[in-house]
């Protein structure tokens, strides 16, 4: 590590304060961010904990929708009830202390190709709430690592439409297990969500082709038919490109066999 | 009636209180008065010249205390390569030199080439980034077929990168070709024994040290065998003498093989420190162990084994290419060779045997011997074609290996393969196996995951082993340029509590719990007043160290012996104490008696005599109660095995589950039964992971992709099944004085091959012709095999 300043505020408006200081970075639960330092990979001038900011904590139902503040924690999510599709995926991110210290807001920021919470968010398609603004997911995730947020803006929440049905179907990385392929399913009253992370080169996507089959027939054989290409997704130690482009289509299947 | 206490026993390991409650002491945990903090520089570049070093900006940072470069080292002798190997033209092997630092070039990406001493290691950080070393980045080295035809070299002075061409049994190699040219039927299977990173998990650390006033080293150092370390810096790298080096190697958190090995780490805190005139201490972070520990395996191989019509082998030919990497680390050209083609002909009557193995030098992390060493390499490449030609043949696997087995009246047995087996009983091992791993029940439970759209594979291996890797004189012969014996000091201390000093070094075993249920068996004392003293050379006599389970066949031998003198004495101090002959007394629940009387004298009352000999014959019996013996065994011990497998693979994904995993091993006679359990544990889940999850990769410009554990799987504990491990069919080694064989390694060797069978068997029965998937069986190799088949089919 190479030395930093930290601050931990207790409001937005301080927390936004913070931000505006040269090379400041925020820090979620840091399970991205502390190895990353550690490595030497990267020089903030000051760190911003998000902890500690009131108006970010907690999860709460507003109307159909579920509100989470952008600093709640994976265990935090996944302990509630409201959205079990979106509980159930944050019970399987990392292990007990990843979940008890990364949060939802730098999952989201950092919107690694291979996490899971893009491929909720984009599957239930949530709105991004941040410092400034409210992005609807389909604006929010623009590539690997790469989002619509701006220069010191802050996730300070998500808000997930709640579906009525769902499921998640991650089949791991054996190594990281983050999402070798992870399905993300949603059944709204307008229609199917089928959002696929770990798979891309250009980051989580939506599958469109088997958002309009599952439209007509909601069952794992109306995917009979259709094929991902191959030709955009990931190749690495872990599997080739064709086998995540098979993985995306027997994963969306058991998404829907198990959502029901 | 299970045992309580002694031989036979199953006390729980004394040493875990400690190590599970976080009070172990590791090197890293040793801080030392004015310790400063070593960094080294290492290469990002897989193969490079070294055009110039510029240290000056690094040298004016804040806190820093000195910079080491290759330079610095080059009048100082090289690590060595501990077997010589000569090629099939009698030629010797080649042997570039390894220097402290590099020196000239960088030969893999992690070769260290400069070192920064400073105050704090955060300190000694930043001056190695302010180090400007200009190296001009040379085409890597990488696979072993390029390494042989290509002219670009490792080691320019060498002007080859293979190091050694050898053949084992020379003489048999036309009579094995010829066999294999007139078979009835020949199964040929081409494979890999993919590298493996130890992962040890306490990373390397070592702590130089250096008092001035006396020209006394001491090396603190994570290493399995410190008296090796010693040698090897005094003998051939700096020219320390012995008696002013002390190697001390406190608890170590494990080994499997690659704290064997000496590296420059070590020498280079011993320079700095006395350079310096204070301690230096280094530490390898994850990264460093990934890109620097010794790895494991890395063999591609051809083997071939002809049979006649019933079955019977006539030959087994193999043909390996083993890479060595960029520099011999010390056991590296013993393991591809003599642990490995020595055991190429297995638990079976085959009379010829042939194997031809090149040493390839490439552009990577040094390879040495890991966990089986050698005879995982020649399991797996046997027990894999074994299986191939029964189903070749379409007969039932296990009696394919049956017809085949050494039989219990054959014993001593010599192998095609050079080795003189001294006990053993195949057929009921795999009795038993069958048995504990419930083979009848395998059809029904077929049908079962059949039924959930799984497909189910059974998988069977038998191994067999050398180990207890000893005999100096046949090692000698061998190109060995250490003896391989142990040694061990049994202090009895006046008061009665005994301190047994053993060349043995646990780095996880149980050696503190194990060793004393063996002399307190003898003694007839409670092994709580027994205490093991292990891990330094200044209070040991001298030791090989623990490595190809030998600690309780080579080095326990070594204490039965030295426990063996102090009965001895011990019965001529009773006998005068009790005016008698020591011809007449006796020992037994630790009170010496006269034979027939009831005059006796306890343990303790001896113990104390010896140290406050009054009324004593002085002139007969020294006082003191201590001996120390050296043992050296008369052959390797071999342990062996029948494994059995089952796996369950899922047609969609490809993904294997192992469900059942059974182990029934003779390692002879058992000293403490829970702690030969557990290593066989330890031993089938490295060998499950090496089978479908670990996997070294180095990219086509020496990159190691697989650097971290983001992408280097480690087998967890739910890849696992309930383990049924059995050692009731031992047959105990007819010459050592416990009987014992050696247990440490067996786990590793027998699993790999039993869970790829297991994973053909599995695909076969759902219709898909695959022959062979190379480990790691990863989920997108099965499914890409399945579509191959699929596609050879249509
Ligand atoms: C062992 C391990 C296993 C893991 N497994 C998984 C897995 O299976 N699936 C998965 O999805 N993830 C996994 N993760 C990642 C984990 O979910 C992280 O917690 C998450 O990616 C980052 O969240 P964080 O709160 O820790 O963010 P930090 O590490 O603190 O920050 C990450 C980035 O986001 C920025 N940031 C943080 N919070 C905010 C905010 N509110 N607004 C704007 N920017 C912000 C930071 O500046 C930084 O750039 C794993 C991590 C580890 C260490």
């Amino acid at each position: 590590m190479y030395n930093f300043e930290v601050e931990k505020p207790g409001t937005l408006a301080e927390a936004t304060a913070a931000m505006a200081g040269e090379d400041a970075q925020a820090l979620g639960g840091g399970q991205t961010l502390i190895p990353t330092l550690k490595q030497r990979l990267a020089s903030p001038a000051k760190l911003v904990s998000l902890s500690g900011v009131a108006e970010m904590q907690g999860i709460s139902k507003d109307g159909d929708a579920l509100r989470i503040g952008g600093a709640t924690t994976h265990g935090a999510v996944a302990a509630d009830g409201n959205y079990p599709a979106l509980s159930a995926l944050a019970a399987q991110i990392g292990d007990p202390a990843v979940r008890n210290r990364g949060t939802i807001g730098g999952s989201l920021a950092n919107n690694d190709p291979a996490a899971c919470y893009p491929a909720a968010a984009l599957g239930s398609g949530a709105t991004i709430i941040t410092t400034n603004r409210e992005i609807a997911a389909d604006d929010y995730f623009q590539g690997m690592f790469d989002t619509a947020l701006d220069e010191g803006e802050i996730v300070t929440a998500v808000s997930f439409p709640i579906p009525q049905a769902a499921n998640y179907q991650k089949f791991v990385q054996p190594a990281s297990r983050f999402a070798l392929v992870g399905v993300f399913l949603a059944k709204y009253a307008d229609g199917i969500r089928v959002a696929v992370t770990g798979a891309s080169n250009e980051g989580v996507f939506r599958w469109a082709e088997a958002e309009a089959a599952l439209g007509d027939d909601f069952s794992a054989s109306a995917l009979d038919g259709l094929s991902v290409p191959a030709d955009n997704m990931i190749s690495d130690l872990h599997g080739p490109a064709a086998y995540r482009a098979h993985l995306v289509k027997v994963m969306t299947g058991r998404a829907v066999t198990a959502a029901g | 009636m299970p045992k309580d206490t002694g031989i036979g026993a199953s006390p729980v390991r004394r040493e875990d209180v400690r190590f599970l409650t976080g009070t172990g002491e590791y090197t890293d945990d040793i801080v030392l008065a004015k310790q400063t903090y070593a960094v080294f520089a290492r290469s990002t570049v897989a193969h490079g010249t070294i055009k110039s070093i510029d240290t000056s900006a690094a040298e004016g940072m804040p806190g820093v205390l000195a910079v080491f470069t290759g330079e610095d080292f080059v009048e100082v002798g090289g690590n060595p390569a501990g077997w010589l190997i000569n090629s099939r033209n009698g030629e010797p092997m080649k042997e570039p030199k390894r220097p402290v630092l590099a020196h000239g070039k960088v030969r893999h990406v992690g070769d260290a080439y400069a070192a920064v001493i400073a105050e704090t290691i955060e300190q000694a950080r930043d001056a190695v980034e302010a180090i400007e070393a200009d190296i001009d980045e040379l085409p890597a080295v990488v696979d072993m077929n390029d390494a042989l035809s290509g002219s670009n070299f490792v080691h320019d002075e060498i002007e080859t990168n293979q190091c050694f061409d050898w053949g084992w049994i020379e003489d048999n190699r036309d009579a094995t070709d010829n066999a294999i040219k007139n078979a009835h039927h020949v199964t040929t299977l081409e494979l890999v024994n993919n590298r493996l990173v130890p992962n040890a998990m306490e990373p390397r650390a070592s702590i130089g040290s250096y008092k001035a006033s006396t020209g006394e080293y001491t090396l603190h150092t994570t290493s399995q065998n410190p008296h090796l370390t010693r040698l090897l810096i005094s003998a051939f790298v700096l020219g320390i003498p012995e008696n002013m080096l002390t190697v001390i190697a406190p608890d170590v958190g494990g080994g499997f093989g690659s704290k064997i090995y000496h590296y420059g780490e070590e020498a280079l805190v011993l320079a700095a420190a006395k350079k310096l005139g204070r301690p230096v201490k280094w530490t390898a972070d994850r990264t460093e162990s990934f890109l620097t520990d010794a790895h494991g395996r890395d063999h591609v191989t051809k083997i071939e084994l002809a049979l006649d019509k019933e079955g019977n082998f006539l030959a087994f030919r193999t043909d390996t290419k083993a890479n060595v990497g960029a520099y011999l680390s010390n056991f590296s050209t013993a393991t591809p060779t003599f642990l490995h083609g020595t055991l190429m002909a297995g638990n079976y009557t085959v009379p010829l045997v042939y194997v031809n193995v090149k040493a390839v030098f490439t552009n990577t992390a040094p390879v040495d011997a890991y966990r089986g060493a050698g005879r995982p390499e020649a399991t797996y490449s046997l027990e894999r074609v074994i299986d191939k030609a029964a189903r070749e043949l379409r007969m039932d696997p296990i009696e394919l290996r049956r017809k085949n087995f050494i039989k219990p009246d054959q014993y001593p047995y010599a192998s095609a393969a050079g080795l003189e087996y001294d006990a053993g009983n195949y057929d009921a091992l795999m009795d038993k196996m069958e048995e504990v791993a419930d083979v009848a029940g395998f059809e029904a439970r077929r049908k079962q995951s059949e039924a959930n759209g799984l497909m189910r594979g059974f998988g069977v291996n038998a191994y067999i082993e050398a180990c207890g890797i000893a005999p100096s004189n046949l090692v000698g012969v061998l190109g060995s340029r250490v003896g391989l014996y142990d040694a061990a000091t049994v202090r009895v201390n006046a008061t009665g509590n005994l301190s047994v000093m053993v060349g043995a070094h646990s780095h996880g075993q149980g050696h503190e719990t194990a060793f004393p249920q063996v002399v307190a068996e003898m003694l007839g004392i409670d092994p709580a007043v027994i205490d093991i003293v292990h891990g330094d050379t200044s209070k040991i006599p001298f030791g090989m160290g623990t490595y190809g389970s030998r600690s309780l066949a080579v080095c326990g031998s070594a204490v039965v012996r030295a426990t063996e003198k102090i009965i001895n004495k011990a019965k001529k101090i009773a006998g005068h104490m009790l005016e008698a002959s020591d011809q007449d007394i006796t020992l037994e629940n630790g009170v010496f008696s006269v034979a027939g009387t009831d005059k006796s004298v306890t343990f303790g009352e001896v113990a104390l005599k010896a140290y406050i000999p009054h009324e004593y014959p002085l002139e007969d019996i020294e006082p003191g109660l201590e001996e120390t013996a050296f043992y050296d065994p008369a052959n390797f011990t071999y342990p062996s095995g029948a494994y059995a497998c089952e796996v369950e693979v899922d047609p969609e994904t490809g993904k294997v589950r192992v469900d059942r995993m059974c182990a029934v091993d003779d390692f002879g006679n058992v000293i403490n039964p829970m702690i030969v359990t557990g290593q066989v544990h330890g031993g089938l889940a490295q060998g499950i992971g090496q089978a479908l999850v670990e996997n070294t990769s180095y990219d086509e410009n020496g990159q190691l992709l697989s650097a971290s554990y983001m992408d280097y799987t480690m087998p967890r504990a739910d890849d696992m099944p309930m383990f049924h491990v059995d050692h009731s069919q031992g047959t105990p080694c007819t010459h050592n004085p416990l009987g014992v064989k050696g247990c440490g390694e067996a786990g590793a060797i027998g699993s790999p091959p039993t869970v790829v069978n297991a994973v053909i068997d599995a695909l076969q029965s759902g219709g898909t012709n695959v022959t062979h998937i190379d480990m790691p069986v990863t989920p997108a190799r099965v499914w890409d095999a399945m579509q191959n088949a699929k596609s050879e089919e249509a």
